[in-house]
Formats: C-alpha cells, sequence, structure tokens
C-alpha cells in the first residue's frame, strides 16, 4: 500500500497526478478462504478489516454483488452520533463513534469525520422529556451530550426559525457537541484499502446465489463467479437480509423498506451542525460541497426498487421549510434511495446462527453508518473466536426468542 | 410512487390515501391453542416477515375514502399492484411464488 502524506502529494502534484494507481486490487476468487464476507458495504468491509488487523485472519475475501460502497453506505446522510436510549445501544454506538475519532490516521485515508454536533429539536412537551430521559441515561452511561434551550439552539445554528407562532415551536434541543458527519464513500474505500493492503480479496461484481452446507455446518457459497468454499460464511447484506439467510433456510425478522435523501443546490455555508427535527420527520446538514443534505422518514411499505417515492420528499422538505425558512426558494439537485433492512424493535442484529459457521450483521435500519467501525470490530471478534463478542451479544438474533428487545424505536423516530 | 384502487369503494390513489397494514395473514397462536404456544412460534408471529422480493400479500386500509380494509397482493420491486381480495378472504392458492420459492431454496441448500 502507498502510504499518503503531504510528500506523496506534492510527489504526485510534480507529475499532474497521473501516477496515483490503484487503491485496491481486482482478484479472481479464490477455490476456498478461510472466511467469506458477503457484502461489501461499509459493515462488512469494516469485518474484513479488523478480521485481518485484529485476528490475523487474512486468507479471506469480500464477495460483492455490484461495486464496493454502492449500496445504502454510498446513499446516507453520514449523520453520527451515539446518544441512544438502551445501554446496549449506547455501547456499541459510542465504541463506534470513538472509533470515527482517530479512524483518518488509523486508515491513513481521509474520512472527513467532522464532529461539528448534532441537534436533536425538542418540539412537542412529550418530545422534550423523552429526551431529557435520554440524556440521563447517557449522563449515566458516560456518554457526553447535553439538554439545550432554544436560545442556545439559535447561538449554534443561526437560520433555525425560533418563533412562537409556528406549529411546532422549539422548546429547546438534545446535543451532541462531538457527534457530526463522515464522508460516505471515503469510509468504504478507507476500510477497502486498508483490508486489501493486509490481503483480503475484494472481489466485485460477483453475487452469491446458493450456500452449502453439510450437517448443519457452512461448506461454501456458489455465486455468479463459480463456487467458492469456506467454513465461516457472514452474511452483510442490509436490505437483501432476508433474501441472503433464505438460501441458508434461515427465516429473518427483517422487512426491507425505502429510504430516501436529496440535496438542495450548492450555496455558501449557513449551517455548521446537523440538525434532526423528529416530530416533523425532517433533517439537514450542509456538506463540504455546500450541497444541504436532507432526509426524512422510510416509505412505509415493504419496497425493493431501491428508489425514493414523491410524496416523502414532499413530507420532509414541507416540514423542513417550516424549521429552516430560508431554504424555501432553494431547488433539489439530486435526489435518491436505498433499501434498508428494519427489525421489529429498530436494533440491529449481530449474531451467530442455528448453523455452525454461518454469521450474520444486518438490522441496521436507517441508522447503520454511524455504526460501521464498532460494528465491524465486534462483528470481527464474534467470527474469528466463534462465540459472541460482549458488545454484539445483545444483539444476538436470540434476543426475539427470549423477549430482550432493544427497543430504539423512540430514539431513531426519524430516519438517520 | 404506488398507484391504489380500493376494491371496496372504488376511489383511486396513491400512498397518501391509503394505510399500509402491512404483512397479510399472519395468525395469532394463543387465539387457537393459547396453553400451547412455543417460543418459536410467538417468536415468528411477532417478528418474523416473509419480506420477498416480489409479490408480496399485505392488509392496506382506504384511509381518505371509505375507511375499509382489505387485501392485496403487490410486487415490491415494480411497486405494482396485482390483485385485490377481501379482508375476510384467506390467501389466494397459488399466484403468490414467495412461498414456494422459498421452499425449493431450502430443499437444495439441504441436500447440499
Ligand atoms: C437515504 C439513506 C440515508 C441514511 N442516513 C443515515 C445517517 O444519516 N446516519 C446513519 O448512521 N445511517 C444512515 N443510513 C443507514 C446506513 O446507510 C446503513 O445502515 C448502512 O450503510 C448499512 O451498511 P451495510 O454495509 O450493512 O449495507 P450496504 O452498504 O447496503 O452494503 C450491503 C452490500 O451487500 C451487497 N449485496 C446484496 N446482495 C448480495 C449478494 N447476493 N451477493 C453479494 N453482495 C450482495 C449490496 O450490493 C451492498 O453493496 C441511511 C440510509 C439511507 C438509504
Ligand atoms: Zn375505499
Amino acid at each position: 500500500m502507498k502510504r499518503y502524506s503531504i510528500f506523496s502529494l506534492a510527489r504526485n502534484a510534480a507529475n499532474y497526478h497521473k501516477d496515483w494507481g490503484p487503491v485496491w486490487r481486482s482478484p479472481e476468487p479464490k477455490a476456498e478462504y478461510d472466511a467469506v464476507i458477503v457484502g461489501a458495504g461499509g459493515h462488512g468491509l469494516a469485518t474484513a478489516y479488523y478480521l485481518a488487523k485484529n485476528h490475523n485472519m487474512t486468507n479471506i475475501a469480500v464477495l460483492e454483488k455490484g461495486w464496493l460502497g454502492g449500496g445504502n453506505t454510498g446513499r446516507n446522510t453520514t449523520i453520527i452520533r451515539s446518544n441512544y436510549l438502551q445501554d446496549e445501544s449506547m455501547a456499541i454506538y459510542e465504541l463506534a463513534r470513538s472509533l470515527y475519532e482517530n479512524l483518518s490516521q488509523e486508515l491513513n485515508y481521509n474520512v472527513m469525520f467532522s464532529p461539528r454536533g448534532v441537534l436533536m429539536l425538542c418540539q412537542t412537551e412529550h418530545e422534550l422529556r423523552a429526551f431529557k430521559r435520554t440524556s440521563h441515561a447517557n449522563r449515566l452511561a458516560g456518554t457526553e451530550a447535553r439538554m439545550i434551550d432554544r436560545a442556545e439552539v439559535k447561538r449554534l445554528c443561526p437560520i433555525i426559525n425560533d418563533r412562537d407562532d409556528c406549529r411546532y415551536p422549539i422548546l429547546g434541543a438534545y446535543y451532541q457537541p462531538r457527534g457530526g458527519t463522515a464522508r460516505h464513500d471515503a469510509i468504504a474505500w478507507g476500510y477497502a484499502r486498508g483490508a486489501d493492503a493486509m490481503g483480503v480479496d475484494i472481489i466485485q461484481n460477483c453475487e452469491v446465489v446458493g450456500i452449502d452446507q453439510n450437517a448443519g455446518r457452512i461448506t461454501g457459497v456458489r455465486t455468479s463467479r463459480g463456487e467458492i468454499k469456506t467454513t465461516k460464511l457472514a452474511v452483510v447484506v442490509a436490505g437483501s437480509t432476508t433474501q441472503l439467510m433464505d438460501m441458508a433456510g434461515v427465516r429473518m425478522p427483517i422487512e426491507s423498506v425505502s429510504l430516501q435523501a436529496l440535496v438542495s443546490e450548492p450555496i455558501k455555508p449557513v449551517i455548521d451542525v446537523v440538525v434532526m427535527a423528529n416530530t416533523v420527520h425532517g433533517y439537514m446538514s450542509q456538506s463540504d460541497k455546500g450541497e444541504l443534505v436532507i432526509g426524512g422518514g422510510a416509505d412505509p411499505y415493504n419496497n425493493f426498487s431501491q428508489r425514493g417515492s414523491f410524496p416523502a420528499v414532499e413530507h420532509t422538505v414541507t416540514a423542513l421549510v417550516e424549521t429552516f425558512p430560508i431554504i424555501s426558494r432553494l431547488r433539489m439537485l439530486r435526489q435518491w434511495g436505498g433499501t434498508v433492512d428494519m427489525t421489529g424493535d429498530r436494533s440491529p442484529i449481530i449474531s451467530m446462527t442455528d448453523i455452525g459457521g454461518l454469521f450474520v450483521n444486518c438490522g441496521w435500519g436507517t441508522g447503520g453508518f454511524k455504526a460501521i467501525p464498532g460494528s465491524g470490530w465486534a462483528f470481527a471478534d464474534t467470527i474469528a473466536n466463534d462465540r459472541p463478542h460482549p458488545i454484539a451479544a445483545p444483539f444476538s438474533l436470540n434476543r426475539y426468542m427470549i423477549g430482550h428487545s432493544i427497543d430504539e424505536s423512540v430514539a431513531a423516530a426519524v430516519a438517520h | 410512487m404506488l398507484m391504489i384502487t380500493c376494491p371496496v369503494c372504488g376511489a383511486e390513489g396513491d400512498e397518501t390515501d391509503f394505510h399500509c397494514g402491512g404483512q397479510a395473514h399472519i395468525s395469532r397462536p394463543a387465539s387457537t391453542d393459547p396453553h400451547n404456544v412455543s417460543d418459536d412460534a410467538q417468536r415468528d408471529y411477532l417478528y418474523i416477515r416473509n419480506n420477498p422480493k416480489g409479490l408480496h400479500r399485505e392488509m392496506w386500509m382506504c384511509a381518505r375514502g371509505c375507511g375499509k380494509w382489505f387485501h392485496a397482493e403487490r410486487d415490491t420491486v415494480t411497486l405494482e399492484f396485482k390483485s385485490y381480495y377481501g379482508i375476510t378472504e384467506s390467501a389466494p392458492p397459488s399466484s403468490s411464488p414467495n412461498p414456494a420459492a422459498s421452499k425449493t431454496t431450502k430443499k437444495k441448500s439441504a441436500g447440499r
């Protein structure tokens, strides 16, 4: 791996940037690997990276039916925060957020982590009380976040409508100063480059079409590029989880729905925090290019079309125009959708299964970008040691059987 | 965007005019035999969903029309409504490929 530095930048600038070269290999699949990961999104690639880095498992492959990072990882609005309500969630999201802090140095790749602060507005008495409860829970767990009043909201975000005469006046906000954003593609690319450098084969345009097992143990996968033998298979395919697990005969507590986002035309900097307005279903931040990045709720029906619907755009934008009146005359530049994997308790699944050697990581739904480093870390440990990592253990499939759901449906009122 | 026609009153509209009630024909195990509900059956009832990529049987409600519930078969990829049937009717026999398809996959992998 060519290390990036100020000197490599200068050297390449002198050559008019003609000699950078490919950042990862495009190897042919081998006949057999020690472990195979299906899905080269952020979670699959982070899992591969930490398997190689923390557990010395380098004879492994990541199989991707399209291009790496082309799923939800490359379609999300990149909000990162860890102020969730339940202890189990705080543990994994805070592990992830803290890994984000040094990820650019760790990967020698600029992931543009920007801890610019995340504001979750309180626009009803009920929401105010709910966030106060979350803030107490977070304080007990040592997560740094606090309640702020309307004046401080206005100070942090001057373009916000702080008047009393609107439908949902701002009563305050729950503020995580070290939350923020990162570059979505860079997370996929940075982990891919790091994993590739340690010998992991990332095989794109390779769709898994069947899963083979013998006497209750995984023996390999069938792909569009031939059969590959392995005894450890990790399925990390977000919206396609039901279909993949069906190949192994495992039924999943997942429903796939469409979540969309949009950006405005680029403008001068107007907002340097992330603002989420859960009651009215909208959130907004500004990218380095100047586009306002806007998202809202998921479409309320099963959907594999990988695109969003017009009513959802209308609903989100209506809400945000009242929250940020200055955006009312902006034009929309792009809109897109992803197929997200929703669980009944709105918490992810990081789990072993009844089939030996079959692992699954899914159910991140509308909010898994923020979790990528922590999820990859804990899942790699689970795969390498054939037992759940302590942080992953509460997220096992078994929780739906024993009734230990991890309910985050309040914390995740809008999609993020 | 969805294009939906209410089979009860004939109203036409999109997803803002109708309400999706999710997967159809889920039965509560305790309603049939309250003393013999296994953990598996209760889990399946509460959490496990078909989630097919293709034809899906769902419940819908005509929210801005007659207010009645009905059943529909909808393609989750093209988003087309393929057929409608009454809310008290059971699933149509074979038009849905999904349960069959998943069974074949299961057989295939078990054989290996
Ligand atoms: C519009 C939108 C906005 C979002 N905003 C946020 C946000 O602000 N903050 C946040 O934290 N999260 C957000 N999310 C959620 C976040 O994007 C996801 O939770 C996360 O990216 C999931 O990553 P993943 O690696 O699990 O899945 P993906 O990135 O979807 O990767 C799965 C991969 O599996 C591949 N695959 C599928 N089937 C097969 C097969 N048969 N064989 C081989 N490969 C296969 C796919 O091609 C895909 O590349 C958002 C999502 C969307 C859609
Ligand atoms: Zn009607």
